[in-house]
């Protein structure tokens, strides 16, 4: 006959001392009076480690765990379980955090097993586009907890408790947010979902959409029914076609079945999720230009006071959070904050996505808890760096951000040790750089990128960025002069200071932290007109070494024919009519030419 | 004017009527400007003055948020918009030599269009795809891990299918 159940009993020593034995013999018993003994097996396990409530049994498929079994209780599972269908609530462990579910799937694979995922701990497991999928990992219940349960100023208390700060990027204290949008006055409040993400690189709020909408969402709702807003509005890419269709479907599905919409479960509490789409634009991430964008006009960012949280959108108090921000509030709801601020270091709580890209094996979204080193991200998740190269870098923060060499890959991650090696948390981009870049290649790059964004609003930004990129690209051009170092430190220290938003006040970071950890990279540009790397096209040259065979692979695809040289002999590129485009280095089979 | 331009106008209109009837009107702007450019591919000079006297807002303030975000084309573009990713993880594994290739191939600098029209190229800040780096996106489609001749091959299919 075909086995039905699988029961698996803790046989460590503590449940061994609480009578697992007895309680293996009662089941046996329990099941052949039931004629069920050949449609369930017992397994024993060893220890699961919650000796506190032992003995346990666990009953598959469902994976449901009872904890302190007793002799006596085995009757009453076997016949209400095993026969009926119905688990015996009361002595099922309830302690079943919402991130556990996905280890029990994915936990045992390398790359999942130095995570913890809790913002994402749906993405993957179940359908996005099925509310009932939702709703089978106790979707929506934090939503239910917190309308019945719970009064506004408990959600806001529990949130602080938390100790969650904002994922977007400057991380400040949510619950505080929380509290600030909470005690206005206004006939009307607003609350936002910031899923414009713009930082190159970073990709974590794209998935937690596409991959668990309900999620945000629900966290929104909470977020509206905490601060006493009866509207929403996720403000997002539309660049994101996917992420927007599964957004609308999920507002639709949670509509449907009362999670949105007027007197939500029988409450009082009404509340409406629009969607806005953001038309590319960068600095739109920062709050004030947002909510600018929102209202119809340029995304240009204000100064602050008053904050959104006093004045936002439309004028009324705005609660605005970071996607990543607002998929943790089901989990503080339901897990509540005393167990989330267990997690991750004294200052930042809970876990981090990061969009792990660049030369690394393992490419992808990691979620991992505060605390975690930049050497276990890379090496033990990441799998890292391929071909054998050596690692040069780390950069984190997206545009915003710094690149640390190797001497911090053991810096414990949170918001505080990053910003302290000279780089920021930023929205969690994480970008493994190997020893074949430009260090000042790579600054001007990012200086290109803010350059191109800023939105000129405040002279700082607009003016000085435009200075940082013209000294920078002279050097990289070899053009560069004594003092252009100092140029750069003294220009991105005033735009740090002067600056009107997080864009202007962040932008010199990649120049300042490349300067400062590997300024020997720019006096060779200046002083050597050399680039190492072999990066910079205008410091390069490229010459026929003893290896040519004469072959003419680089005389045919040379495209300004600098190539000389007849077949079966040793070819000569002719440095005058070369552009160093690389296509001969590339096309070489016997290593022939030298990049220098 | 075509029967198919009538109807996308009026499709607009409609669009336009239906955003009236909210509050807040003039903070629908961005999407009035998503729908134009989704119906006719480009932002024309003649509908965004449309949109204006419709809206009742100034044109110049149209112009102005119209400018201001990368999305919106303010020239007709190709059949196929091809965007090449310029992100970090892109540049790190080589995203110029993808661009320089395209330019060649296609024979257009970035924000241009082909002879034929059938190509636009430009530059796009990340995709979101940096696991498969360094990515273009024709249309909706994402094209990953490239080399120079894998581009080509890209192009050519595409080529192939609008013979």
């Amino acid at each position: 006959m075909k086995e039905k159940f699988k029961l698996t009993l803790c046989d460590g020593p503590s449940c061994i001392h609480n009578q697992s034995k007895e309680i293996r013999a009662a089941l046996e018993a329990e099941l052949s009076q039931h004629g069920l003994a050949d449609q369930v097996s017992i397994h024993l396990s060893g220890c699961l480690g919650m000796c506190k409530q032992g003995p346990i049994l666990i009953v598959n498929p469902g994976f449901t765990m009872y904890g302190k079994v007793e002799v006596a209780d085995i009757p009453n599972i076997v016949k209400s379980h095993l026969v009926e269908g119905s688990p015996v609530a009361e002595k099922v462990i309830r302690e079943d955090h919402l991130y556990n579910r996905f280890f029990r799937i994915f936990g045992d694979v390398d790359f999942f097993g130095k995570q913890m995922r809790i913002t994402l701990r749906n993405c993957g497991i179940i359908d996005p586009e099925n509310i009932d999928d939702y709703l089978s990992v106790r979707g929506y219940e934090a939503l239910a907890k917190v309308l019945t349960d719970m009064k506004p100023e408990d959600v806001v208390a529990e949130v602080k408790k938390a100790g969650l700060r904002g994922r977007g990027g400057a991380g400040f204290p949510t619950g505080l947010k929380w509290e600030f949008t909470a005690n206005q006055e206004s006939d009307e409040k607003y609350v936002i979902c910031n899923a414009d993400e713009g930082d190159p690189g970073a990709f974590m709020d794209r998935s937690a959409i596409e991959g668990d909408p309900h999620t945000v969402l629900e966290g929104i709702i909470i977020g509206g029914y905490a601060i006493g807003a009866s509207k929403g509005i996720v403000y997002i890419r539309a660049e994101y076609p996917l992420a927007i269709e599964r957004l609308e479907k999920a507002i639709a599905a949670a509509k449907e079945h009362g999670f949105l919409g007027d007197n939500i479960l029988g409450s009082d509490f009404s509340f409406d999720i629009e969607i806005r789409l953001g038309a590319g634009a960068f600095v739109c991430g920062e709050e004030t230009a947002l909510i600018h964008s929102i209202e119809g006009s340029r995304g240009m960012p204000r100064p602050r006071p008053p904050y959104p949280s006093v004045s936002g959108l439309f004028g009324k108090p705005t609660l605005i959070n970071n996607v990543e921000s607002w998929a943790n509030i089901p989990v503080i709801v339901l897990d509540g904050g005393d167990w989330f601020s267990t997690i991750g270091t004294e200052t930042s709580k809970g876990t981090k996505v990061f969009a792990l890209a660049g030369m690394v094996h393992n490419t992808g979204l990691v979620e991992v808890p505060m605390g975690t080193t930049l050497r276990e991200i890379v090496y033990d998740i990441g799998g890292g760096i391929p071909n054998d190269k050596a690692f040069k870098a780390i950069q984190t923060g997206g545009p915003s951000g710094g690149c640390l060499p190797a001497e911090y890959l053991d810096t414990e991650i949170d918001y505080e040790s990053l910003a302290k090696a000279g780089s920021i948390m930023g929205s969690g981009g994480m970008i493994v750089i190997d020893e074949d870049a430009c260090m000042v290649g790579l600054a001007k790059f990012f200086i290109e990128f803010t350059q191109d964004e800023s939105c000129g609003k405040c002279t700082p930004c607009r003016e000085g960025t435009k200075r940082m990129l013209e000294i920078l690209t002279r050097i990289t051009e070899g053009k560069g002069k004594e003092g252009d170092i100092e140029k750069l430190e003294r220009l991105g220290h005033m735009i740090k200071n002067a600056s009107l938003c997080g864009l202007g006040q962040s932008a010199p970071n990649p120049v300042l932290s490349t300067i400062k950890n590997f300024r020997e990279e720019y006096e060779e540009h200046i002083r050597d007109k050399k680039c190492s790397a072999g990066q910079c096209s205008a410091l390069l040259s490229y010459v026929v070494n003893d290896n040519c065979v004469g072959c003419g692979a680089c005389k045919r695809i040379c495209p300004v024919n600098a190539v000389e040289g007849t077949r079966k002999e040793k070819h000569v590129i002719d440095q005058d009519k070369c552009i160093r485009c690389g296509q001969c280095y590339d096309v070489c089979k016997f290593d022939a030419i030298t990049k220098a | 004017m075509t029967q198919i331009a009538q109807d996308k106008l009026q499709e607009l209109y409609d669009f336009i009527e239906d955003v009236k009837q909210k509050d807040y009107t003039e903070s629908y702007l961005i999407a009035v400007l998503h729908k134009v450019q989704e119906l006719f591919g480009y932002l024309p000079q003649d509908v965004m003055d449309d949109v204006a006297e419709r809206m009742g807002i100034p044109t110049a303030h149209i112009w102005g948020v119209a400018t201001f975000y990368h999305y919106f084309n303010l020239k007709p573009v190709g059949k196929h918009m091809v965007s090449v990713c310029m992100g970090t993880a892109c540049y790190v594994k080589g995203a110029d030599k993808v661009l320089e290739t395209l330019k060649k191939e296609l024979g257009v600098a970035v924000g241009e269009t082909t002879e034929d029209k059938l190509f636009t190229l430009q530059e796009a800040r990340c995709l979101g795809a940096c696991g498969l780096a360094p990515v273009i996106m024709i249309d909706d489609k994402m094209y990953g891990e490239l080399d120079g001749k894998g581009t080509i091959d890209v192009i050519n299919q595409y080529r192939k299918a609008a013979k």
